[in-house]
C-alpha cells in the first residue's frame, strides 16, 4: 500500500523513545494500545451495525476535552447534531455545554442523493474546507469522522471518492490532528470500500456477537503502525458510563500485599491456620458438594467482617437477599442489622442475566463506589453456565486481579461434584490455582449417615492443619468438633458418638473398679482394726485376771500373817 | 411545466481559482445566458475566503452550483461540463 511518506522528524536515538500517543480516556483501551491512539495520525474504527463505533469515537473526543484539554471536532455524516447530543446525554456527556465552551464543534454533513446532481469533475475540497474551518475555530487536535461510507451512498463517482478519501487521510495527517474515522464492516474486507484500513495507522475492529443467547462485545486492534499493542480480542461493555474495555489480565503481578490477618468468623476454623486467620487481600475458595454449608461459611465470613465495621459486598447467584437473610437467621446470624447499617450489600442476580463481562463490570463499579474490603461470590461455579470454562477462567483471572489490586479479601464458593477421592474435579481445578486459600467442605458417608467434614487444601504463605474436622450446624451456628481418633482414623457422626460412649463406659467402669478397691482397703482396715481391738481386749482381760490373782494372793498372805500374830497373843 | 419564476438565484461555491472552478463558472454563465437570459444572478462564493459558509448549504464537493431560488434548493456538483445534466438538475429543461 502506498502510504503518505512523511519526513521523519529528528529520529529518536535514545532507548526511552515512546511513540507519541493520544490517550483515549476509554477505560482499558489505553492499556491495550499502550497509551492510546497514534498522535497526529488517523485511526480507523470499524465494525457492524450497533457495535459502538460512534460511541467509542465520541468518548474519545469528549474525554479528550474533559480530561486532556484537547478540543475536538465531530463530523457526522449520519446523525444530526441534535440527535447526537441527545444520544450521548444518556451517557452523561453534555455536548451542548462543550459546544458553548468552544471546545467542541459538531458538524453534520448531510449527503442527500436526491438533491445532488453530478455534472463533470469535482473534488471534495468543500469538505476539507469545512473540516479545516471547524478545526481552526476550536483549535482542535482531535477529529472524528463518522461514517465516511455515507459519502459513497450519496455520490456516484466512486473513482473520485476513493482518490479524495485517500487525500483526506493524508490531509488529516498533515494537519497533525489525531483523527478517528469510523467505517462499516464489509463482507470480505474490514470496511465496505476496503480502503480506509490501508491508509489508517491504527485499525480497531469492534464486534458484537451472540453466543448461546448471551451477547458479548469485543474489540481487537488489527494494526498499529509503529507500536506494539495487545493483539487479543478484548471484551468491552457499554453502560451508563460509556465504553469500558476489559483487558484479560493486567500484565504485571505487582500488587501490594498485606500481612494483616483477618478472622474467618467460623469458630475453630481460625485455629486451623497457623496465624489464626487468613491474610487480608487474599482470596479464599470454599468448595464442596451440594448441602455442605458453603453459603453458611460465606455468611459467617461476611458477618465477621461486618461486625468489625468493614464493608462487605455479597454476590448471591442462587438466593435472593431476603432468602439469604432468613436462612442465616435460622442459624443465629443476623445479617439484617448489617444491611441496615449499610455495611453489607447483597446483590442477587441470575448468572445468565447478562454476560460474564457485565458481571465483572458490576463488581468493578461496586468496588469503586462502595469501597468494600471484602467481596463474597456465592457460588462462582454458577458463572460457568454463562460461558465456556475458558471464558470463565479468563474472567476469574481478571476478577481476582482486580480484587488483589484493591487489596480486597474475597471469598468464593464453588459447587463441585462428589468424587470418591478427596481431590477436586476439573471445574474446581481451573479456579484453584488462582486462589490463595482453599477450604473444602465435603460429605463423609459411612454407616448409613452423612456427616460434614472440613479441611484446608492449601493456604499460601501460612502453615495449616492437615486434619479433617467434622462440623455441625446447630441453631447456634457452626460448631467445629474436636478431632476424635479411632482405631481406623478420624471418627465422625455416630461412630464418633459410639466411640465417645464406649469411652465413657470404660471410664465409668474404671471409676467403679477404683471405688471398689478403695472400699476393699477400707474393709481391710476395718478388719485389722477389729483384730487389734480384740487383741487389746484380750490383753486387757488377761491383765485384769492377773491383777485379781495378784490381789487375791496378797490378801491371803496378809490373812495368814494376822492369824499367826493372834495365835502368838493367845499363847 | 409550471410558470417560470422571474428571478433565478444561483450560487457557485468554489475553493480557490482551480481549473475546475474556472471551467464551472464559464459553463454556467454560458448556459444561463442561453436559457435564462436577463432573469438570473450568479453569486460566487470562495470557500477559502469564507469557509464558514460551507456548512449552511451543506457543501461537500467543489465546485457546487446551488439553485437558491426558485425552491426547492437543488445542487449540482462538478465542473458542469455535462450540459444536459446541468439543465435537468436546475429544472430548466424537463427530462425527455
Amino acid at each position: 500500500m502506498k502510504d503518505h511518506v512523511r519526513k521523519p522528524t529528528a529520529l529518536p536515538s535514545d532507548a526511552n523513545f515512546k511513540f507519541p500517543k493520544s490517550p483515549t480516556g476509554v477505560e482499558g483501551l489505553d492499556e491495550i494500545t499502550e497509551g492510546g491512539f497514534p498522535k497526529g495520525r488517523p485511526t480507523l474504527i470499524c465494525g457492524g451495525a450497533g457495535c459502538g463505533k460512534t460511541l467509542l469515537s465520541m468518548q474519545f473526543l469528549i474525554k479528550g476535552i474533559t480530561e486532556y484539554d484537547e478540543p475536538g471536532v465531530f463530523m457526522s455524516f449520519e446523525e444530526p447534531s441534535d440527535d447526537l447530543s441527545l444520544n450521548v446525554k444518556s451517557l452523561g456527556f453534555d455536548l451542548e455545554k462543550l459546544k458553548a465552551d468552544k471546545k467542541l464543534v459538531v458538524d453534520h454533513v448531510r449527503v442527500e442523493r436526491s438533491e445532488i446532481e453530478e455534472a463533470g469533475e469535482y473534488d471534495l475540497d468543500g469538505l476539507f474546507v469545512r473540516l479545516g474551518y471547524a478545526i481552526d475555530t476550536v483549535k482542535a487536535t482531535r477529529v472524528v469522522l463518522d461514517t465516511l461510507e455515507s459519502l459513497f451512498s450519496g455520490l456516484d463517482n466512486q473513482a473520485i471518492l476513493r482518490a479524495e478519501l485517500r487525500r483526506l487521510f493524508h490531509w488529516l495527517k498533515d494537519r497533525g490532528v489525531t483523527a478517528v474515522i469510523t467505517g462499516e464492516r464489509g463482507t470480505a474486507t474490514l470496511t465496505r470500500q476496503g480502503l480506509e484500513e490501508y491508509v489508517s495507522d491504527c485499525v480497531i475492529m469492534l464486534d458484537h456477537r451472540v453466543i448461546e443467547q448471551v451477547s458479548t462485545r469485543r474489540l481487537r486492534i488489527i494494526k498499529y503502525r509503529g507500536s506494539t499493542h495487545g493483539t487479543n480480542e478484548y471484551p468491552f461493555l457499554i453502560d451508563e458510563d460509556g465504553i469500558s474495555v476489559l483487558p484479560i489480565t493486567s500484565l504485571k503481578l505487582d500488587n501490594e500485599v498485606s500481612s494483616d490477618i483477618i478472622s474467618t468468623g467460623v469458630p475453630g476454623l481460625n485455629e486451623m491456620f497457623e496465624k489464626g486467620g487468613v491474610y487480608r487481600g487474599s482470596n479464599i475458595l470454599v468448595s464442596g458438594t451440594a448441602g455442605t454449608a458453603k453459603t453458611t461459611i460465606a455468611a459467617y465470613f461476611a458477618n465477621e467482617q461486618c461486625l468489625k465495621k468493614e464493608k462487605v459486598v455479597y454476590f448471591a447467584f442462587e438466593e435472593s437477599p431476603q432468602q439469604l437473610v432468613r436462612n442465616m437467621k435460622s442459624i443465629g446470624i443476623d445479617l439484617e442489622q448489617h444491611l441496615k447499617k449499610g455495611l453489607l450489600q447483597i446483590h442477587s442476580s441470575r448468572p445468565s442475566l447478562n454476560g460474564l463481562e457485565l458481571h465483572l463490570l458490576t463488581l468493578r463499579k461496586l468496588i469503586r463506589e462502595f469501597k468494600p474490603t471484602t467481596v463474597i461470590i456465592d457460588p462462582i461455579s454458577n458463572l460457568i453456565t454463562v460461558g465456556s470454562v475458558h471464558e470463565v477462567r479468563s474472567m476469574l483471572v481478571r476478577l481476582i486481579d482486580m480484587l488483589k489490586l484493591n487489596n480486597i479479601t474475597a471469598l468464593f464458593t464453588s459447587l463441585n461434584k462428589q468424587t470418591d477421592d478427596m481431590r477436586p474435579d476439573l471445574a474446581e481445578e481451573s479456579v484453584s490455582s488462582l486462589v490463595d486459600t482453599w477450604i473444602t467442605v465435603r460429605d463423609m458417608e459411612g454407616i448409613g449417615e452423612r456427616n460434614r467434614g472440613l479441611f484446608i487444601i492449601k493456604s499460601r504463605g501460612m502453615g495449616h492443619s492437615n486434619q479433617v474436622r467434622e462440623f455441625l450446624i446447630t441453631k447456634q451456628g457452626i460448631k467445629l468438633l474436636d478431632v476424635e481418633l479411632g482405631p481406623n482414623g478420624i471418627l465422625t457422626g455416630t461412630a464418633r458418638k459410639s466411640h465417645e460412649l464406649s469411652r465413657t463406659v470404660s471410664k465409668l467402669k474404671l471409676q467403679d473398679e477404683l471405688d471398689r478397691k478403695d472400699r476393699e482397703i477400707e474393709r481391710k482396715r476395718k478388719v485389722l482394726q477389729a483384730n487389734i481391738d480384740a487383741l487389746k481386749n484380750e490383753f486387757e482381760s488377761a491383765v485384769e485376771e492377773l491383777n485379781v490373782l495378784k490381789h487375791t494372793e496378797e490378801l491371803s498372805s496378809k490373812a495368814a500373817s494376822n492369824k499367826n500374830t493372834d495365835k502368838a497373843k493367845k499363847k | 411545466m409550471k410558470k417560470q419564476p422571474a428571478e433565478w438565484q444561483l450560487l457557485l461555491y468554489i475553493a480557490g481559482q482551480t481549473p475546475k472552478s474556472i471551467k464551472a463558472l464559464s459553463n454556467i454563465k454560458k448556459y444561463a445566458e442561453e436559457h435564462l437570459a436577463g432573469k438570473y444572478s450568479i453569486e460566487i462564493i470562495d470557500l477559502l475566503v469564507n469557509p464558514q459558509l460551507a456548512e449552511g448549504d451543506q457543501i461537500l464537493a467543489v465546485p457546487t452550483l446551488v439553485r437558491k431560488f426558485p425552491e426547492p434548493i437543488r445542487k449540482i456538483i462538478g465542473d458542469l461540463s455535462n450540459e444536459e445534466r446541468v439543465l435537468v438538475g436546475l429544472n430548466i429543461k424537463p427530462l425527455k
